[in-house]
């Protein structure tokens, strides 16, 4: 008995390495220390009652921003382990299979669980203060959809202790993913993470399609609708249309894996190269949906901090949609070195096509600067830092593009040094700049610009030093995902250099931390609401908005509304009250995660019942919320009135 | 005023609870109306790699060896009927009579388990015949487009029976109606999804 409990432990957990047991002692201390705090402070209830069951979509804004912090500290770490064993050449920090697993989860951590969830943070934040909204569409399926985000990043992540990491690239190519190659749950661990906290992603996709198009206030039309707005628009369509091909692929790719069919192995009539296909017909389409929101944080972070109208808004609007519809048409560019030469001509054609859009939204905001009277606030500092960055980070994309140059970057550090440019100069400066920018509004308080700055900085210089070297290396011949190199190649200066830059970047996440820390006690309160004199919806309510944001709905007559209602004088502050509608609370969401957790750990492992006890469990919690009858309740007026009163601070 | 929005705004600052409901509802049904976009997807997906895969018979059976013709148009007959008799369940709605909505939604259902059973048949004897899911690409496609849309059918049916409890105990409401609604709105789309599973899988197959 006691022998096979031992051999089933050996198993399950992932033993013999001094990583991962400095991560089995660091969980159990994190998860010890979070229950008593909890349990002494009696803060049960209240995590349940104010965060669980929560649908305000403030809230769930708030859940999203820490749990992709959390998973940024998390991919971070891969990465500095990773630099960590280039920095020397011969060095044996990590063996290869380790090397293999940590830029699996890297990639997969940092686009799946760091940007996506930093992205629907914005969203859940911003969008219905912007358009003058009470909250989304569905507020029960926007909490099913953290939920489901938040358990499947956390089976992701338990992969690193329990049964052993996926290791077969952030898109799991085939047949290498097949279970000829990949035994063991790693790669089920992929592809249950992925796919459950996928279906949260659709959801919001669908959430915020409508919301944006069924929810705005009166006098907004499409044309009227702040910038940030038109991104979030244009990126949902993308995810309505690319995701459901995820849900197949790994669907497919799991079915090969436990039921032995044959879509994707080498034998029984299967196509490897068609799921690479696939998964690129998602893949690519995915990063352009995370860059958007970036360009929408850009246009009102520039027209802000000018203090002019954005230039030539229809013709972003115009590029915004027209990107939406290209990032369809390229993911065949991931692989030009499998494809016919005319089918390479299209894709290069198309890829490059995709420069023209994101050029007239540069010059855009260029023109939106030119002559303004331009504020150096934290988050125009974000934007003036992404526009030189993605216009390298661009620039080499083109590079790429052409299909024949391309045989010689193929797969080379030069690659990784184009996406890492255009997603962390795109995306991520783009919503540390939105952060920055919506942070008083949603927190109630300004971030410490001081220790931004150094933030800024760190992450700026490290940035170039970790990346330019790593285009030269490309051109030097270093192959990506190679564990390590020799003395002869001439790489250690360059890579020692990339080494040096990305603990200058993991230094400035640390200043982050810091400076929120910080401004948690000593930041100033906003209380005027509108702290960097905005120009949209957002700024005319108090911050924090309460609950219900709006106390009246507004109406809106044209563009930075807000902006011109100010220059005019005109108050936007309510006289008469009227009881407002509000959707209630639910354990719901939660519990529905937590089921959809169970059936994703039963099948990973292959524990049938287990999973079929999940899947009935998620089954019960759609039912008995369609059989829910109570969902709703009002706030009356004068409890509106009264809370409109001790807040103050809004025009 | 012309605005979409307009609607939802003026229930919230409307007395009238009626108002609200009817606006409600409209903005849930066009939600659905993008889920339904989303699934389409998802089965197109599926179709294409049914088409990618359709030749790949590795050695093992063929789609003309394995189809029988009566079966599958039996399926299709009881799965165009059900579609038929979810419509008729609609039309109670109209005339504000639970007893005919709950009796056409029974009937739907009853097709719809006609269907599940008989597809349950057909897949049975085809792996006992030896050709399962592992045989062959193209068997690994067809069982799987085949069998998700079984699994739609199915959701539809415990979805349905949700919805009768709820007629039976809460009349017809405006919430129940819209429940009923939707629920036969997935129900015609998996009847046009089936269409093109006929066409595609089974007459192409046995051609």
């Amino acid at each position: 008995m006691l022998e096979s409990i031992k051999t089933f432990a050996a198993d399950f957990f992932v033993t013999g390495d001094p990583l991962i047991y400095g991560a089995d002692v660091s969980i159990l201390l994190v998860t010890i220390a979070v229950i008593f705090v909890l349990t002494y402070f009696k803060k049960w209830n209240w995590l349940w009652r104010e965060w669980l069951t929560t649908v305000d979509h403030k809230k769930i804004g708030i859940m999203y921003l820490i749990a992709s912090l959390l998973m940024m500290f998390r991919g971070g770490v891969d990465a500095l382990l990773m630099r960590t064993q280039l920095a020397f050449p011969n060095a044996d920090f990590l063996p290869s299979d380790k090397y293999n697993e940590i830029f699996t989860t890297h990639g997969t951590i940092m686009i799946l669980f760091m940007a996506m969830p930093l992205m629907f943070a914005l969203f859940n934040m911003v969008v219905p203060l912007q358009i003058g909204a009470r909250d989304v569409a569905y507020p029960f399926l926007n909490a099913v959809s953290f939920w489901a985000f938040f358990f499947g990043a956390m089976l992701f992540n338990l992969s690193f202790v329990i049964g052993g990491s996926p290791d077969a690239g952030w898109l799991s190519y085939a047949p290498l993913s097949e279970v000829q190659f990949s035994e063991g749950p790693g790669q089920n661990f992929y592809i249950w993470g992925i796919q459950i906290s996928g279906i949260g992603s659709l959801a919001s996709g669908i959430n915020f399609l409508v919301t944006i198009l069924k929810m705005r206030a009166p006098g907004m039309k499409l044309m009227k609708m702040p910038l940030f707005s038109w991104s979030v628009l244009s990126s949902c369509i993308i995810i309505i249309f690319a995701f459901p091909i995820l849900t197949v692929t790994l669907g497919l790719l799991f079915v090969d894996r436990f039921f032995g069919a044959s879509f994707f192995t080498l034998d029984g009539g299967g196509n490897p190269m068609y799921y690479i296909n696939l998964i690129w017909m998602w893949g690519h389409p995915e990063v352009y949906l995370v860059v958007l929101p970036a360009f929408g944080v850009f246009s009102e972070v520039v027209s802000t901090f000018s203090k002019k109208k954005i230039f030539g808004y229809k013709s972003m609007v115009f590029a915004l949609l027209s990107i939406s519809l290209l990032s369809f048409f390229t993911w065949v560019h991931h692989f030009f070195t499998m494809a016919d030469y005319k089918v390479d001509a299209f894709f290069a054609i198309t890829t490059m096509a995709i420069a023209i859009p994101t050029g007239v939204k540069v010059f855009n905001w260029m023109f939106t600067m030119f002559r303004g009277r331009i504020q150096m606030k934290p988050p125009m500092l974000w934007t003036l830092a992404f526009i030189p960055t993605f216009l390298v980070g661009g620039m080499t994309g083109v590079m790429l593009a052409v299909a024949p140059a391309d045989f010689q970057y193929h797969n080379s550090y030069f690659l990784i040094a184009h996406f890492h440019q255009v997603l962390i100069g795109g995306v991520v400066f783009g919503f540390f700049s939105g952060i920055y920018y919506w942070w008083p509004k949603i927190f109630g308080f300004t971030l410490n610009e001081k220790l931004g700055l150094w933030a800024f900085w760190l992450w700026n210089i490290g940035f170039y030093s970790t990346f330019m070297p790593q285009y030269a290396l490309g051109f030097m011949g270093m192959p990506r995902r190679s564990s390590t190199y020799g003395w002869d190649m001439g790489w250690w200066p360059l890579n020692f250099v990339s080494t040096i830059g990305a603990f200058l970047m993991g230094a400035g996440f640390i200043f982050q931390v810091w400076q929120i820390i910080y401004s948690v006690r000593q930041g100033k309160k906003d209380t005027t609401g509108d702290p960097w004199d905005g120009r949209t919806l957002e700024w005319s309510i108090p911050s924090p908005p309460p609950e219900y944001n709006f106390a009246v709905i507004p109406t809106v007559e044209q563009q930075d509304d807000f902006w011109y209602k100010k220059q005019q004088g005109k108050s936007m502050k309510p006289t008469k009250y009227k009881s407002i509608h509000m959707p209630k609370n639910s354990g719901i969401p939660f519990i529905m995660g937590s089921f959809w957790f169970i059936a994703g750990f039963g099948l990973t492992f292959e524990w049938v019942w287990l999973g079929i006890i999940g899947l009935i469990g998620v089954a019960v919690s759609i039912v008995a919320r369609h059989l829910q009858k109570e969902r709703d309740y009002y706030i009356p007026a004068e409890e509106v009135e009264k809370t409109e009163a001790s807040i103050g601070g809004a025009r | 005023m012309e605005y979409a929005s307009k609607n939802k705004i003026k229930h919230i600052e409307d007395e009238h609870d009626h108002d609200h409901e009817h606006d409600e509802s409209s903005i849930k049904t066009f939600g659905f109306w993008v889920f339904l976009i989303t699934d389409l997807i998802l089965f197109a997906t599926l179709f294409a790699t049914y088409t990618v895969l359709r030749t790949r018979y590795n050695g093992g059976p063929t789609g003309e060896e394995l189809f029988e013709i009566p079966i599958f148009v039996a399926e299709t007959f009881i799965l165009l009927t059900s579609s038929f008799t979810s419509g008729l369940a609609t039309l109670g709605l109209k005339r504000k009579n639970p007893k005919i909505v709950i009796g056409w939604l029974i009937v739907t259902a009853i097709l719809g388990l006609a269907f599940i059973g008989l597809e349950i048949t057909e897949f049975t004897t085809l792996v006992e015949e030896g050709a399962a899911i592992s045989t062959s690409a193209f068997l690994s496609a067809f069982y799987v487009l085949v069998g998700t849309h079984g699994i739609h059918v199915s959701a539809g049916i415990i979805w349905m029976a949700s919805t009768i409890i709820q007629i039976a105990r809460y009349g017809i409401t405006k919430d129940t109606e819209h429940k009923t609604y939707i629920v036969t709105l997935y129900w015609h789309f998996l009847d046009v999804v089936w269409i093109f599973i006929f066409t595609v899988v089974y007459l192409i197959g046995v051609m």
